[in-house]
């Protein structure tokens, strides 16, 4: 057992991070902000292009070859930035819809749970969404639609990457918390001196530690319930941090100026995508009758 | 990023399965809570089975996963507990192992790994529990001797250890930090009075420590004089950061167990309750992952465990009296009766977030050693 990242790990972890800092960067985010619903073609190329759609497409087929592993990494940076667009399904159609694994084609999917995210955006909607109904979604950054009477189960690396984004939005509130913490001042002093805000900023690390420890393993081992354990600690994580992180920013994060909002939105709507809350408890509570527990 | 065992782990854990199989239906009755010298006993004789069969310095390897392969497999065979060996095992040991000379670790090394002798904690003081540095434990110099003169308190199995692990101030002139020493203590040393104190769980689990003139050769000083601050760091890190792991595997334990009786007696079909159990199978399915990750790290640096067990420590205290909040729900008003299994456990769980530096204490540890934010008052 060697349960850390290898220097591979790290530099493709590294290479994602670079690219997004690059092309997503924070003045990036605030004018996806400004012009909603639409997508950028060239970004979703060049991510194409450094191989994130088919990160696990095998090389026969044109692909990078490696693991569920990095491809959470990637996914985790992806979160971080904020990255908008149908992430997810568009690497799931990787090899299935022609252009996906290349980021040519834009493709949509419905969520077991009915929702379906970019669908007028993208160029393939993979399921049925007759009487799609579209929603002004709190997100910004991701137009939905609902669609009436769907479900499927739940595809378990749909749940883990969503994890996986999750993980790399709870890690960006840590790192915003903390940098407000140290710069601003009240009473004479930077307010991360005081206990409150310094007890609020350790839970935030806390929980995503906790959640990271969770993703990478399920990564590795991809078993259906270590995925369902990921999810659940990564939703509480992405949601519980951007909340405590809004705190940490005071009046300052309740405006629109201010991108705690942006990373909260966010992470809501990832925990209505399917295989979160309710669903995830009950498959870890029927694993403990299996003997799971032990 | 990889948890499989490997060969080597693999052929260690079979053969350690294989054992415990044989020896575990041999071993003598568990003593009752209250017995203590019944439970030094037990024990001792435990740690002495493991030093008999090669078992006995699996925590201080060097290999992570042989000794994550050991909490794991005990537990889950339901193998005693370190119990009276946890601090000598788990954090006095390694603390010699690590600062000690090799006098030192001759001394009291091996009498620990063959089960012979008991240590106790004695850190806190009346007015120094969380500022631990404010101790006032007096020693000074006579001769080849220090004499030490104070009281202790809240110090677990002291009514059955022979050798303390002693913080006591040998500069009271210096900054609080400074004047500190870490000191091996003998228990049976003339002028110690060890008086019980009785925890809200009902039992004598630990007492109060009086040291009248007590005598300590100098020989018995771990690290330097004045620098036993940084020796209690190494102390501290391994109490936090590695002690507490084999338990999660005893709180996945009972979690199966918990939802095995909520099905027996018909809670199983609240949906609440349920999803809890649920809940609480992702938080210890994630400790112990969090487990292997802060271990493989700490490996890979080379050296001691890190803050990162203030991390875990925050995280599992919480879960586990979360844990048996549960199991008196799903007990209902059997919970009331301290005769019931996890009714005990559930009593005893409440100092988890105060025993090992309590949970303010570590926010503070994780804010400023972790993530810099500026210390405070
Ligand atoms: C079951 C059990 C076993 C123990 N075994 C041992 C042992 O074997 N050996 C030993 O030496 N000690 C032992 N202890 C003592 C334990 O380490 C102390 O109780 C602990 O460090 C807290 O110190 P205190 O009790 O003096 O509480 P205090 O320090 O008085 O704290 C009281 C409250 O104030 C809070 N507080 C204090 N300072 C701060 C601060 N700076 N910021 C925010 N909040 C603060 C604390 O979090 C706590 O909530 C044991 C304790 C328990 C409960």
């Amino acid at each position: 057992m060697r349960f850390r990242l290898t220097e591979d790990q790290r530099a493709l972890r590294d290479g994602v991070r670079g690219l997004l800092a690059r092309r997503f960067d924070r003045a990036a985010l605030r004018a996806a902000v400004d012009r909603p619903g639409r997508l950028d073609r060239a970004l979703w190329r060049e991510l194409g292009a450094a191989g994130f759609f088919a990160l696990r497409l095998p090389e026969a087929d044109g692909g990078v070859g490696l693991g569920l592993p990095e491809t959470v990494l990637a996914f985790e940076e992806a979160g971080r930035a904020l990255l908008p667009g149908p992430l997810v399904a568009t690497h799931l159609a990787a090899g299935r819809v022609p252009g996906a694994a290349e980021g040519e084609t834009v493709v949509a999917a419905v969520d077991a749970g009915g929702l379906v995210e970019w669908l007028t955006e993208a160029d393939v909607v993979c399921g049925e969404v007759g009487g799609a109904v579209p929603l002004r979604s709190v997100d910004p950054l991701t137009p939905l639609h609902r669609v009436p009477g769907a479900s499927a189960a739940a595809d378990p690396v749909a749940v883990l990457l969503t994890a996986a984004e999750q993980l790399g939005t709870a890690t960006r509130a840590c790192e915003l918390a903390v940098q407000h913490a140290r710069a601003r001042e009240q009473f004479g002093q930077p307010i991360g001196a005081f206990q409150a805000v310094k007890h609020l900023c350790a839970e935030l690390l806390v929980r995503v530690e906790v959640a990271r420890a969770a993703v990478y393993a399920a990564a590795v081992t991809a078993d259906p319930v270590d995925i369902a354990a990921a999810r659940l600690l990564a939703d509480e994580a992405a949601v519980g941090g951007a909340r405590d992180c809004l705190q940490v920013h005071g009046g300052m994060g309740f405006t629109w100026e201010a991108d705690v909002h942006l990373l909260l939105k966010r992470a809501w709507l990832r925990t209505r995508r399917a295989g979160g809350g309710t669903e995830s408890e009950e498959l870890l509570a029927a694993d403990l009758l299996s003997g799971g527990g032990r | 990023m990889d948890l499989a065992d490997s060969p080597e782990d693999a052929e260690f854990r079979a053969r350690l399965r294989e054992w415990l199989g044989k020896v575990l239906p041999t071993l003598p009755p568990k003593p009752s809570p209250d017995d203590w010298p019944g439970r030094r006993a037990y024990d001792l004789g435990w740690q002495r089975t493991l030093y008999d069969a090669g078992y006995a310095d699996v925590h201080w390897q060097a290999s992570p996963g042989v000794r994550l392969i050991f909490l794991e497999e005990t537990e889950k065979a339901g193998a005693p507990y370190v119990g009276a060996g946890f601090v000598g095992l788990l954090h006095a040991g390694p603390t010699i192992a690590a600062e000690g000379t090799a006098e030192q670790r001759a001394r009291w090394l091996p009498p620990i790994l063959r089960g012979e002798e008991v240590w106790c904690q004695g850190f806190s003081e009346p007015d120094a529990g969380s500022d631990l540095a404010a101790l006032r434990t007096r020693a000074w110099r006579d001769g080849d001797d220090y004499v030490v003169s104070g009281s202790k308190i809240w110090t677990s199995h002291a009514e059955v250890a022979d050798w303390c692990e002693l913080l006591v101030r040998t500069d009271p002139a210096a900054p609080k930090h400074q004047g500190i020493t870490w000191l091996a203590m003998p228990m049976d040393a003339p002028g110690i009075t060890v008086r019980p104190l009785r925890t809200l769980a009902g039992s004598a689990e630990f007492a109060e420590v009086f040291l009248d003139e007590v005598r300590v050769p100098v020989t018995h000083r771990v690290g330097e004089e004045n620098d036993g601050w940084r020796v209690t760091m190494v102390t501290l890190s391994f109490e936090r950061g590695t002690a507490f792991v084999g338990e999660v595997v005893a709180c996945r334990r009972v979690l199966g167990e918990l939802a095995v009786e909520a099905r027996r007696n018909g809670r199983w079909d609240d949906p609440v309750l349920r999803r809890r159990l649920g809940a609480l199978n992702a938080e210890f399915r994630a400790l112990w992952r969090l487990t292997q990750w802060n271990v493989s790290e700490a490996e890979a640096k080379g050296g001691l465990p890190g803050v990162g067990g203030s991390v875990f420590k925050l995280r599992y205290s919480q879960a586990r009296q979360e844990l048996y909040d549960t199991a008196a729900d799903v007990l209902g008003d059997e919970s009331l009766d301290t005769d019931r299994p996890w009714v005990h456990d559930r009593l005893s769980s409440l100092s988890y977030t105060i025993a090992a530096g309590t949970s303010q204490i570590q926010r503070n540890i994780v804010a400023e050693r972790i993530l810099g934010l500026p210390k405070g008052r």
